[in-house]
């Protein structure tokens, strides 16, 4: 028991481990990745913890908060539910040295298991990283379901002023609307299948931009809009996974949430 | 002819399942060799959830040592959980491993690590999902041998019927055994079948086929005698010990699942075996002689653990860590290689002792001193001397005042109820105990933020332990001991609220007392709750006592034998036990002494420090005590 660092306004002393103080962040580096494959699986806390040992194992000097249980500064952005897919993740690792954001991708990748592949690292600059994802861009791939039924599904959806859906969370079912936060809907062909190889079965493949809102509106919510309104019912469950996060604008597509660390600005 | 991954069919199942992750494989340092260029292939299976399996030590070891062999591949498999196995059921997709997902039926060992009685049903759920006939009678040339371990399968008599074999002790070296008969029998294009091969393996006289063994019966229920039914087979089978741990530093590279497990840290085997002599511990027994493994390797395998894994946490394992002969040293030497590295030590299974208040000191440098555990395991001075915890009540009180000097708020001690001679006074003095352990803590620190937590559990008898021939008490008595400890704790103003009171009723210890001293006759009970629905038996959601007892009284309808005469029944010098004709080295007439020492209230000593008391173990086995110390210390790291 040493030094009051931690002492409140008007409460007592607050015991402080002996020792020094931890190193302080340096520098705060923004990742994006990706949970891919059958690593769709992981739920958050799977994701959080793999990342933590993959950190150590890469050597990466990420900073530590002070106190008497030390948690390495990695915080999370918006993390997709366990079973989608996101080619759109984001962290980010306070570090107690200056990083190469470069090496560190190449360092943190190699050392993540196949399957969360870090894509993209930059050097954060002012700002909150969660605030500037705004928004998402999801595709859901519906095996055996009908082309001309989800196209007119889709229609009325997007046709509907609002479109209450039911969910049970963890305060029991709760209503809401799934249709304002639908900025954009469309059904798309499906790319890059090479000429003359036959998809086995047909797949009908949905691609949206939902606002992130309160309460979220997700994919399988906006499914069951379609449901609702048009009596859209795929026969078996959507494979889906989110495309792209970051800033809204006019155009409908998330834009790149890392522009402005690269940039260099400041706002 | 290749066999092909399952993953696609399960695939489509998983988003309907609680924590899909668990059933997908790809652990950091997993491994999937080539199915066609290995000739013998291993599924080895925890018999529990993979929570639970995964961080064993047993299989991490055997699936490390069998990947490295060449022409060997080991893959791992799990209990499924009940709603991973309905939709397995209904969509006709097999039990399956994790490494490749190919289905366990293909390979040519099932190998299942019983830590506990309680995955016995568990075993059943996976030999059906993979459609490997329950009677091993029944498997044909395409059927796995099915081959159990651990330390359970020192009495493997209840599941004799579901395994083809057992084998007894380290397991190490005797998979590898295994092996090469295998390899050699497949490569002489597998002559005479599995009944061959089976024979090849008993003729070693290291693994046990219970089918080679006829067991009969007096008319009022007892063994008359075990013996070999064909030529060939030893009349005893036994157990195996690596000697030179130094020489087996596994696990090298630990595997680290990306779903939540029990143990999330890497854990080292600082030493095997104990020489205690704590009378109702099957592990004490079981495992002789003590076996260090020197400071140095302990120091190069935590090293290369935590850079393979990137686990923050280190766990020093054994069944008395404190007793390694350097633990001093190793304790410090750790510290100092770590000290600023977010790496936290840990020292499980320490005794009464105020040497250990300086080793948890020393691992809990700059940290905050939260709990220590100690386990007295009996209530009173008689009780200790009964079960040979060489404990007295200044050990403890001195012990607790060390820790509650130095910082700690919380002592959580650890009992069991239902001991052999055992009345209620020995359990009522547990709360006159914790009342004087708050007092100590109080007067040494003039606080009174300080707190004990009392845990206690029931005892079950167990083989190749003095205790073999006690009768167990039964679940009432135990329950109402249990219960006015209670009030006893609780009815105390000054110190009540101090104490914690944590407890496990007497029922399922009356299941585990049948399924630890039963014999054949028993797997009919375990086949019977299982077909009623029984499944994870170690979950106390999923446990069923009155499933248990009313499968027994079906099954066991036309024997003379019942859950009492298995449990609550003493037995007398001379009955054959189940187990005699599996050796653990120890010898008969010792335990039995031992019994009666037991009953008479004399302790014995442990023969790290005092000379030999002829417990059989060494002559028989052929292995001696290895100790330090070495004087060798751990050197700091070089920072790369």
């Amino acid at each position: 028991m040493t030094i009051d660092r931690h002492r409140k306004d008007d409460g007592p002393l607050k015991p402080v481990p002996d020792g020094p103080a931890p190193e302080p962040t340096v520098q705060r580096l923004r990742v994006r990745y990706a949970k891919r494959g059958r690593l769709r699986f992981t739920s958050h806390r799977d994701i959080s913890r793999a990342v933590e040992r993959a950190v150590r194992r890469a050597g990466i000097p990420v900073a530590y908060s002070a106190g008497f249980n030390p948690h390495p500064k990695i915080s999370y952005a918006g993390a997709a539910p366990t079973g989608v897919a996101s080619e759109a993740e984001y962290l980010e690792i306070g570090v107690n040295r200056p990083c190469d954001p470069r090496r560190v991708r190449d360092d943190l990748d190699a050392s993540l298991p196949p399957g969360l592949d870090v894509l993209d690292v930059v050097e954060a600059r002012d700002g909150n990283l969660a605030d500037r994802l705004e928004g998402s861009m999801w595709e859901l791939r519906l095996p055996g379901a009908d082309p001309g039924e989800a196209e007119r599904a889709v229609k009325e959806f997007l046709a509907a002023g609002l479109v209450e859906v039911e969910r049970l969370t963890k305060k029991g079912m709760r209503r809401f609307d799934a249709r304002q936060a639908v900025r954009w809907l469309a059904v798309v062909e499906e790319p890059g299948i090479p000429a003359g190889q036959e998809t086995v079965q047909p797949c009908v493949i949905l691609r949206m931009v939902v606002r992130h809102e309160t309460p979220a509106v997700r994919p399988d919510d906006v499914l069951m809009g379609l449901r609702l309104v048009a009596g859209f019912a795929p026969p078996s469950p959507p494979a889906v996974t989110r495309l792209a996060q970051g800033p809204l604008d006019a155009t409908g597509e998330p834009a790149d949430p890392f522009a402005f660390d690269r940039a260099g600005g400041d706002r | 002819m290749s066999v092909e991954s399952l993953f696609p069919r399960l695939e489509p199942l998983l988003p309907k399942v609680q924590k899909p992750i668990q059933y997908v494989g790809g652990e950091l340092n997993s491994t999937v060799k080539d199915w066609d260029e290995a000739t013998v292939r291993w599924a080895l299976m925890y018999p529990d959830a993979y929570e639970v399996g995964l961080p064993n030590q047993g299989v991490q070891i055997l699936y490390e040592i069998l990947n490295e062999l060449p022409e060997t591949l080991a893959e791992r498999t799990y209990a499924v959980w009940p709603d991973l196995e309905a939709l397995m059921r209904s969509e006709g997709v097999p039990q399956f491993t994790v490494d490749g997902h190919r289905p366990v039926r293909a390979f040519d060992v099932l190998g299942v690590s019983f830590a506990t009685e309680l995955g016995y049903t568990n075993l059943l759920t996976a030999l059906d999902l993979a459609g490997i006939p329950l009677d091993a009678v029944d498997r044909t040339d395409e059927d796995p041998i099915v081959l159990a371990g651990g330390h359970a399968a020192f009495n493997p008599e209840p599941i004799a019927d579901f395994l083809d074999a057992a084998v007894l002790g380290d397991g190490e070296q005797i998979v590898i055994a295994i092996s090469e008969v295998l390899r050699e029998w497949k490569g002489e294009g597998s002559p005479g079948g599995r009944d061959e091969l089976l024979l090849r393996l008993a003729s070693t006289g290291g693994v046990y086929v219970p089918k080679f063994y006829d067991v009969e019966y007096h008319p009022d229920g007892r063994i008359k005698r075990v013996v070999p039914n064909r030529d060939g087979v030893p009349t005893r089978v036994f157990k195996h010990t690596v000697m030179d741990l130094d020489e087996w530093p596994y696990p090298k590279k630990p595997l680290v699942p990306l779903a939540e497990t029990v143990h999330e840290r890497f854990s080292v085997e600082i030493f095997r075996g104990c020489t205690r002599g704590c009378r109702f511990c099957q592990a004490g027994m079981i495992t002789r002689p003590v076996r260090e493994r020197s400071i140095t390797t302990v120091g190069d395998m935590v090293e290369a653990g935590i850079r393979e894994s990137g686990f923050n946490e280190v766990g020093l394992l054994s069944l008395s860590s404190a007793d390694h002969s350097e633990i001093a040293d190793i304790t410090r030497g750790l510290a100092d290689r770590y000290e600023g590295t977010q790496t936290g030590l840990s020292l499980p299974s320490t005794r009464v002792d105020a040497f250990n208040i300086d080793l948890a000191n020393e691992l809990s440098r700059n940290g905050r001193r939260s709990g220590l555990t100690f386990a007295p395991e009996g209530g009173s001075e008689r009780m200790r001397k009964v079960i040979n915890k060489m404990v007295t009540e200044e050990d403890l009180i001195r012990t607790v005042t060390t820790a509650y000097s130095n910082g700690w708020r919380q002592v959580k001690l650890y009992f069991m109820c239902g001991l052999p001679t055992e009345e209620d006074e020995d359990v009522l003095g547990i709360a006159d105990l914790a009342k004087k352990v708050i007092k100590a803590g109080r007067d040494a620190t003039g606080s009174r933020d300080i707190r004990c937590t009392v845990s206690i559990g029931g005892f079950v008898p167990k083989p190749h332990t003095p205790f073999q021939w006690a009768a167990q008490s039964d679940h009432e008595t135990v329950d109402r001991r249990l219960r006015a400890l209670r009030d006893a704790l609780r009815s105390d103003k000054e110190y009540g609220r101090a104490i914690g009171y944590r407890y496990h009723d007497g029922k399922p210890s009356i299941v585990e007392g049948m399924l630890s001293r039963g014999d054949r006759r028993v797997g009919r009970v375990i086949r019977a709750v299982w077909e009623d629905g029984g499944r994870f038996d170690g979950w106390s959601e999923h446990f069923s006592f009155e499933r248990w007892m009313a499968a027994a009284e079906r099954a066991l309808a036309d024997v003379p034998v019942d859950v009492d005469w298995y449990t609550t029944r003493e037995r007398d010098e001379h009955e054959v036990l189940p187990w005699d004709h599996l050796d653990a080295g120890l010898d008969r007439e010792w335990l039995w002494q031992d019994w009666q020492d037991a009953v008479n209230s004399v302790e014995v000593e442990d023969c790290r420090w005092t000379p030999c008391y002829d417990c059989g173990v060494c002559p028989t086995m052929g292995t001696e005590i290895q100790i330090g110390p070495t004087g060798r210390k751990l050197l700091p790291l070089t920072v790369i």
